[in-house]
């Protein structure tokens, strides 16, 4: 039996006897789907947001520094990649990440494994595919974040950029890290408990705005109508939604109910992969961020092979699935 | 006693700067809250090892990173390291 049985029998009740809609009509099919979407999504960010935060107040990225910081490619990538997927990531903490990791000897590539993962690979992107996709899809969506990480950190470290780094960054020298924090089991659980209701209510109005969007679509916008525009046929459908993905950012929670509409409507999953990781990963703040880390070139060079490892990884899903 | 909110010019750091000049207001702690953002932020963030921002330094010690917009766990934080 399915968890969530019990939200589709609350959801029917309200949607068919409170508000007496009809079964199978169009009305009634898109209020349906609301409340159900909204609900599932509701607790399950509840349950997964803590436990991941719980989890990670284990981990923070002080320690993955230290980690990373014996030097080793490849692993490292792969490595920085993984804890990539736990770390929240908020784009005040880009720059000071920057310095710090690079500082104390975390290869450049590295770094950016990790700054590309943390962003891309996160728990609300992550609740949101589980909840509307189910496992499968979750699956996908983070093996291939990791997997983009992991390669365009490795090429971007082969590349030799160092000098690309804006100067100043190897000026500063990076203390040795003072916080060590012996909290107890139960302290954790509060801190995960604040962190969690605070991101929910952050995050929430978006799910509900994505959900309603996506509700009026699934139930009014007409069968097919993007098989044509952006199915597989159209091979210029990958870049260009990963072009409208970009100025999204921060919205994952609003994007990802309305995709799920698109996809039902014909849009090819790695098109909406992409889409998607272009929401999360690629986003105008910040690039604008980093350039006080990187020099123009690099950040040129960083936005294109990440864009790239993108588009690339949206034709792979288009053809095999 | 030198309370300092560091941070790295983002809106979140500047909304824990404000929760913390309420808390030591509440606390009734003789110390003034100073706000350091910007490059300059920034470099005493990585001077102190940590990675993230903003973070909340007593006597020039991290005493809490990240952010809460919980007042209370601030307030324990600026206290357990008087």
């Amino acid at each position: 039996m399915d968890i969530f049985s019990p939200i589709q029998l609350f959801s029917d009740w309200v949607s068919y006897s409170l508000l007496a809609l009809q079964r199978k009509s169009v009305a009634g099919n898109a209020v349906n789907f609301f409340i159900t979407d909204s609900i599932k999504i509701l607790i399950l960010l509840f349950v997964i947001i803590f436990i991941v935060t719980f989890i990670r107040s284990y981990l923070p990225p002080e320690k993955i520094k230290k980690v990373l910081s014996r030097r080793f490619e490849l692993i490292g990538n792969i490595l920085a990649a993984l804890f990539g997927i736990i770390t929240p990531f908020c784009t005040c903490s880009a720059v000071p990440l920057f310095i710090g990791f690079v500082e104390s000897g975390v290869p450049l590539g590295v770094t950016f494994s990790y700054l590309i993962s943390a962003p891309m690979v996160n728990e609300v992107a992550a609740v949101l595919l589980l909840g509307l996709f189910g496992p499968k899809i979750v699956l996908l969506y983070i093996a291939s974040g990791v997997t983009i990480a992991v390669v365009v950190g490795f090429i971007l470290g082969r590349m030799k950029l160092e000098h690309l780094v804006e100067d100043y960054v190897w000026k500063i020298k990076a203390g040795k890290t003072a916080t060590e924090t012996h909290l107890s089991v139960k302290e954790r659980s509060s801190e995960a408990y604040t962190y969690t209701v605070d991101l929910v209510k952050k995050v929430y109005p978006y799910v509900l705005i994505g959900v309603g969007v996506g509700a009026l679509i699934h139930g009014y916008a007409p069968e097919n109508l993007l098989a044509k525009i952006a199915g597989k046929g159209n091979h210029f459908a990958v870049p260009v939604a990963v072009i409208i993905g970009v100025p999204l950012y921060s919205n994952a929670a609003g994007t990802i109910p309305i995709v799920k509409s698109l996809i039902e409507k014909g849009l090819p999953i790695g098109t909406a992969l992409s889409f998607m990781m272009a929401v999360t990963a690629l986003s105008f703040p910040e690039m604008i961020i980093l350039r006080k880390v990187l020099k123009l070139r690099l950040l040129a060079i960083y936005i294109a092979v990440l864009t790239l490892g993108i588009i690339f990884t949206g034709y792979l899903f288009n053809i095999v699935l | 006693m030198k309370i300092q909110v560091l941070g790295s010019g983002c809106p979140t750091c500047k909304n824990l700067y404000e929760i913390t000049q309420k808390a030591v207001g509440e606390m009734k702690l003789d110390a003034q809250v100073e706000y350091i953002t910007g490059n300059e932020g920034i470099q005493k963030i990585v001077e102190l090892g940590v990675v993230s921002s903003p973070v909340l330094a007593v006597d020039g010690k991290p005493a809490m990173v990240g952010f809460t917009p919980d007042i209370e766990k601030i307030k324990e934080a600026i206290k357990k390291n008087i």
